[in-house]
């Protein structure tokens, strides 16, 4: 597909991320276009997490900003920022369930705070997110009981909650064994086909990005700024920078300064 | 583009064998979507092996669908039907045969007592005992810490020593003095208002002074370390039980008392007869402003309170913060090892130091008091 006919769905313009004088990444620009399973990838220290939390509203840009479908979050009032953000699902980087709440308390509460839906309608939705993860009938374990990777299915389960049009991720598989890992992929890679989302994913597990991404963006941590854009599959074989080529044929150079 | 409200239809087909489920209309909005219990009550007057559903007239759809047709798909599981779902929208079908790969897990239910029956007095006093005796286990393990560290063979670090240090002492100047001045001026009233009526209101400085050396300097000041400092020590050996630190520490072969808990005993141990003599210095001069607004002048009360300043007051009131600091410093380290490994955990021993610290120092303070009451000191 082209990328002049696909609808451009986030898009970070001239954006340039600093705490306080330190400059992490500078004169970012790209499209997000609907539908894609888009990575930021990058060596350690090169500002993905950062970028990540530009996009969600967590940090303020030092300059420029980003847009969701056409409209400015960044210069959005806090309300419409509100608005904005309940399309968007978020699993953090260690989950970030409620530890004092149930996995049903957990995924119903997004369902409780912006739905009219009746106590008995939340039940069977939370039955049924719960269900898509593969955690059908943990209703009623507490974070603390299950494993970590249930931990993480269980976050995609409150992200889903809403039915989003945007789910964000942080590090997926981080602390995965690859079998849990290939599974919480695959399981992504249905989950947002069938609901039609858009995905932005923070990772560099190279299997989970060849397996899934169609689109992505390679920030330098020693240039700041970014030096790769488009399928992680046609960068590895045709990137002009040795660098992103290193980086996803996992050769030893990568993500040292030169 | 109006669509009909959502609903369902459920039909028995010629072969007797498989029923139709139709369904139609918008199913988006949350009060017109028919619930699964309305179907089910259908479903079991059928006896079919098959239930096809049907989708020509299904308008827009969302997860209430989803849920809807899950908990369809498990009830026809149960019962042993198959569920055709052939002419759902393709993504629907997707979904919902993602939602039906994994079968549901069954929880066994501890059983639990309701939470207005009341636990046995028995269990109740058997875990009072129990925590009694963890807690002089715990004491013991500081004391073989301690003696560890006068042999010099501990893994304590002098530089984590300092730093509680200046947590528990220097940092708590503030709030310290403001209660102590008060807790002086309370008792300056106190008295105030008895002793004037005999005329002997001169002895409000005695009064003030060995009530705060004996009694409220040290215990005041307690009470505040026990929610400053007992309540922190619970809330950062939590987090670090929480974040698997102690678990490192353990396989580092160093013991976490002597890392951990020794270190914010001590601290505890110089910084509050330090604190509570601060405390009481300040509260006299609380006692004094009150005394001075009863016409007492400056020179005569601190000539009487120096009077009523005896070495044994001074020493019961040292020895009280000294007993108190370790009381507080176990109740707050104790709750930290022993939190449970989630913020829910962190938060209920932050509570657990707080309130066991205060309940020691209440107990600890009648008991010494009773003890020196007999031995005349």
């Amino acid at each position: 597909m082209a990328a002049a006919e696909r609808e451009v769905h986030i898009e970070v313009r001239d954006l340039t991320m600093a705490f306080g004088s330190n400059v992490i990444q500078r004169e970012l620009s790209f499209p997000v276009y609907r539908g894609d399973i888009f990575v930021i990838m990058g060596g350690s220290g090169c500002g993905k997490s950062t970028l990540l939390k530009h996009m969600l509203g967590l940090l303020e840009p030092a300059a420029g900003e980003i847009l969701f479908s056409g409209t400015s979050f960044t210069r959005a009032s806090a309300s419409a920022r509100d608005v904005m953000r309940r399309s968007w699902g978020i699993t953090y980087q260690s989950g970030g369930l409620f530890g004092a709440m149930t996995l049903e308390q957990n995924v119903g509460l997004p369902l409780q705070l912006y739905t009219d839906y009746t106590a008995t309608q939340i039940k069977d939705v939370v039955r049924y997110k719960l269900s898509l993860v593969g955690l059908g009938g943990f209703e009623s374990y507490y974070p603390a009981e299950i494993s970590g990777g249930m931990n993480k299915r269980a976050a995609l389960a409150r992200a889903i909650a809403l039915d989003p049009q945007i789910l964000f991720f942080d590090e997926p598989s981080a602390g995965l064994d690859p079998i849990s890992s290939r599974l919480l992929d695959d399981l992504i890679l249905q989950l947002t086909e069938s609901i039609g989302a858009t995905v932005v994913m923070v990772t560099h597990e190279l299997p989970s990005i060849f397996a899934i991404a169609n689109n992505s963006v390679y920030l330098d941590a020693s240039t700041r700024t970014m030096i790769g854009y488009g399928d992680p599959k046609q960068l590895r074989e045709q990137s002009e920078e040795a660098v992103v080529r290193q980086f996803l044929t996992r050769s030893a150079a990568a993500g040292e300064a030169e | 583009m109006n669509q009909p409200p959502a609903g369902f239809e459920l039909h028995t087909d010629s072969s007797p064998t498989s029923a139709t489920l139709s369904l139609y209309g918008s199913w988006v909005d949350a009060d017109v979507v028919p619930a699964f219990p309305q179907l089910r009550a259908q479903l079991a007057a059928v006896d079919a092996d098959e239930l096809r559903l049907d989708c020509t007239e299904l308008g827009d759809w969302n997860t209430l669908l989803m849920s809807f047709l899950l908990r369809c798909a498990s009830y026809c599981t149960e019962r042993g039907i198959t569920l055709n779902t052939e002419a759902l929208p393709e993504n629907a079908r997707r979904l919902l045969s993602i939602a039906t790969s994994v079968p549901a897990h069954n929880r066994k239910e501890a059983a639990s007592l309701p939470w207005w029956q009341l636990r046995s007095p028995s269990k109740a006093l058997r875990e009072l005992l129990d925590d009694l005796r963890e807690s002089l286990a715990f004491f013991g393990d500081i004391c073989i810490a301690l003696g560890a560290l006068i042999a010099g063979k501990a893994n304590t670090r002098f530089a984590d020593f300092r730093t509680f240090c200046y947590q528990s002492g220097p940092d708590a100047f503030a709030i310290i003095s403001l209660t102590s001045v008060l807790v002086g001026m309370i008792l300056g009233y106190l008295g105030a208002v008895q002793l004037q009526q005999f005329g002997a209101g001169i002895y409000v400085a005695d009064l003030v002074t060995i009530g705060l050396l004996r009694e409220m300097g040290p215990l005041m000041t307690a009470i505040v370390m026990a929610g400053r400092t007992g309540a922190a020590y619970a809330a950062q050996l939590g987090t670090m039980q929480a974040n698997e630190e102690i678990d490192a520490v353990r396989t580092l072969g160093v013991s976490p008392i002597e890392f951990l808990v020794v270190p914010r005993v001590l601290a505890l141990l110089v910084t509050m007869p330090l604190l509570t003599i601060y405390a009481n210095l300040l509260g006299i001069v609380g006692g004094g402003i009150v005394a001075g607004g009863m016409g007492i002048s400056m020179l005569q009360y601190t000539s009487q309170a120096g009077l009523a300043v005896s070495l044994a007051h001074i020493g019961v009131g040292l020895l009280k913060s000294v007993v108190f600091a370790v009381l507080i410093a176990i109740a707050g380290c104790r709750s930290g090892i022993q939190s449970g490994r989630n913020s829910a955990g962190v938060g209920r021993a932050a509570t657990e130091a707080v309130v066991t610290a205060l309940v020691y120092l209440i107990v600890a303070d009648a008991s010494i008091n009773i003890l020196f009451q007999h031995l005349g000191i």
